[in-house]
């Protein structure tokens, strides 16, 4: 049942105008990444050209922190994200000079390590003593352990059914404890498992002191963070159709910020110096992503409510967005459950010319029967003809293509098997139908899944620490 | 008929094994045409070689903007998917192909 709140205008005027910490009626954040593998030279210009009080770097997909909690396993000076230190390194001088403060999960499986690997760099750059904060708690491996009857959201089976394979447990933290953690003055704030949009929520809530009774400021500081937390997908990254839906110099396209206000109104934007586009079309696609149900999107700080948002174009590059909703949190934190599944083995090889398709499903067939012959078997393998069938699948009314790439995949708990796979597909070259060329080298790769649980909130201990002096 | 890529344009993000596919109209008169005919049960048609479903449609009128869930759509999800696309980023071009009966005057 959602709450009674008063329309957001009348909010608006109800409440009085107080400022941020640095006195300011508001603050602005920007991206400094939205995955592990995102650009690094956009959040450099924001540093420098960009007026920002906050700059926060997403950088945890689900399994990311799965795969460096193997990493710290082998090294327990690592297992924060490998390209930390290089986006550190690119982004502190302006930072530091502008008094930009960081905020960011790069921690992930190893925060402390990762704090301290920050200011080894800073000590080599020159550039100080740099103090972190740093959030942990989120590592709840031990204690789920202990509860192998907790059951798993996507497959209802219990925990215990993967805890034999599990390589990772995290809960997704909220904003609470990252704003403890700015109100430490350490400049950077290092975590690992946060939510992505809580990790935006949290300069305003320290800013604005924001208190979690505050559901309609809450859930536009999430709102803020949701657009924000894919970097480029709301300043016209993802967006661009020749012809269609054009973005001006996609090439140059950088990172948006947002400007929150204290009464919890907030306006995203983009730099003049780059390419794309800020305006409602943009922000309604980024509105959606990933979003589910509109009137339920759960975070761990508030169930947020979009249907009721409205959009408005107010400056070229800049949209306000209006009347988010929020209830009160749940009882539980969601823990993302990282655990090994096996291998898949891949191979590829193309054809071109008439009867190319043809030829590359009997390519297919061939290969399918040797690995059989060879004592092979696998629970799921799949064919697609790249160029034809691989995206959106086959269908008996699409045109045949001039030429296609035969891909072929495969999962298996043997390693053996998974090598087998690009081993025969490759084959084909001399082995197969005509014409067949490119054959890729045989991939394996290991198979890091994830599932989800939920813990009740008070078995969970978000902690906050110091490294250097705040 | 009319294709939803002469009336809209599509987002696709993943959860899990989910896909959650956005269409915004670019029009008062499209949005109209989409609200009444983009059914669930078309969208189900158009995925159910790739997904099994099932398929749930979310309305934001202020927005123009029709949400799409769609269960069982990423062969498993994205961390031991064995498909190209294991994040299903390229599905909402498949949205973009379904066509509806419209109405000639109001299509832009």
């Amino acid at each position: 049942m959602a709450a009674v709140l008063p329309p957001y205008t009348t909010l608006y005027r109800s409440q009085q105008m107080s400022s941020s910490e640095n006195g300011r009626p508001s603050i602005r954040i920007g991206v400094g990444a939205g995955t592990a593998d995102d650009r690094i030279h956009p959040a450099v210009q924001l540093a420098q050209h960009g007026e920002l009080d906050y700059l926060v770097f997403e950088c945890l997909a689900e399994r990311t922190v799965a795969r460096e909690n193997l990493t710290r396993s082998k090294d327990p000076d690592r297992g924060y994200t490998p390209r930390m230190l290089e986006r550190i390194e690119a982004v502190l001088p302006a930072c530091l000079e502008n008094d930009v403060r960081i905020v960011t999960n790069m921690g992930a499986a190893n925060p402390r390590g990762g704090a301290r690997a920050i200011r080894q760099l800073a000590r080599d750059m020159a550039a100080g003593d740099i103090a972190c904060a740093v959030v942990t708690g989120d590592d709840v491996s031990d204690l789920v352990r202990t509860m192998p009857a907790l059951k798993l959201l996507e497959t209802d089976a219990p925990l215990e059914s993967i805890l034999p394979r599990m390589a990772s447990a995290n809960a997704y933290l909220g904003a609470d404890v990252v704003a403890k953690a700015l109100a430490t003055k350490a400049r950077i704030v290092i975590t690992g498992r946060v939510s992505d949009p809580s990790l935006f929520l949290a300069p305003a809530m320290h800013e604005f002191a924001w208190s979690y009774d505050d559901w309609p400021r809450l859930a536009a500081g999430l709102v803020a963070g949701h657009l924000l937390e894919c970097s480029a997908q709301v300043n016209g990254g993802c967006f661009a159709d020749p012809g269609r839906k054009e973005v001006q110099d996609l090439a140059t396209l950088g990172y948006p910020f947002g400007d929150i206000t204290t009464d919890g109104s907030f306006t995203i934007g983009k730099l003049d110096m780059n390419g794309g586009r800020v305006d409602v079309a943009t922000c309604t696609e980024q509105l959606l992503y990933e979003i589910h149900d509109p009137a339920n999107y759960i975070t761990p700080d508030c169930v947020v409510d979009i249907t009721d948002v409205r959009l408005e174009q107010v400056a070229r590059d800049r949209v306000a967005v209006r009347g988010p909703k929020g209830r009160p949190r749940t009882p539980t934190y969601k823990v993302t459950v990282g655990y090994f599944d096996g291998y898949i083995g891949e191979g590829q090889v193309s054809f071109g010319g008439p009867n190319a398709v043809a030829r590359a499903k009997l390519g297919a067939e061939v290969v399918q029967a040797r690995l059989k012959e060879r004592g092979f078997t696998f629970p799921e393998l799949q064919v697609d003809l790249i160029g034809y069938s691989s995206v959106h699948g086959e269908l008996p009314s699409r045109p045949e293509p001039y030429e296609v790439r035969l891909r072929i995949a495969a999962r298996t708990d043997d390693r053996r098997a998974a090598e087998a796979v690009g081993f025969e597909t490759r084959a084909l070259h001399m082995h197969g139908p005509a014409g067949a060329g490119g054959g890729s080298d045989p991939m394996v790769r290991e198979i890091l899944a994830v599932q989800s649980v939920l813990l009740p909130r008070e078995l969970v201990s978000p902690e906050i620490g110091l490294e250097g002096e705040a | 008929m009319v294709r939803v890529y002469d009336l809209a344009h599509c987002r696709a993000g993943d959860k899990g094994n989910t896909s959650n596919i956005s269409v915004v109209a670019y029009s008062e008169a499209a949005w109209r045409v989409l609200s009444e005919q983009l059914t669930p049960e078309r969208v189900m048609t158009a995925y159910g070689h790739i997904a099994k479903g099932p398929v749930r449609r979310y309305d934001l009128p202020n927005l123009r903007a029709l949400n799409f869930v769609i269960e069982n759509a990423l062969g498993g999800g994205v961390t031991r998917s064995l498909r190209q696309d294991m994040h299903g980023k390229s599905l909402s071009s498949l949205m973009l192909t379904i066509e509806l009966p419209g109405h000639n005057e109001e299509t832009p």
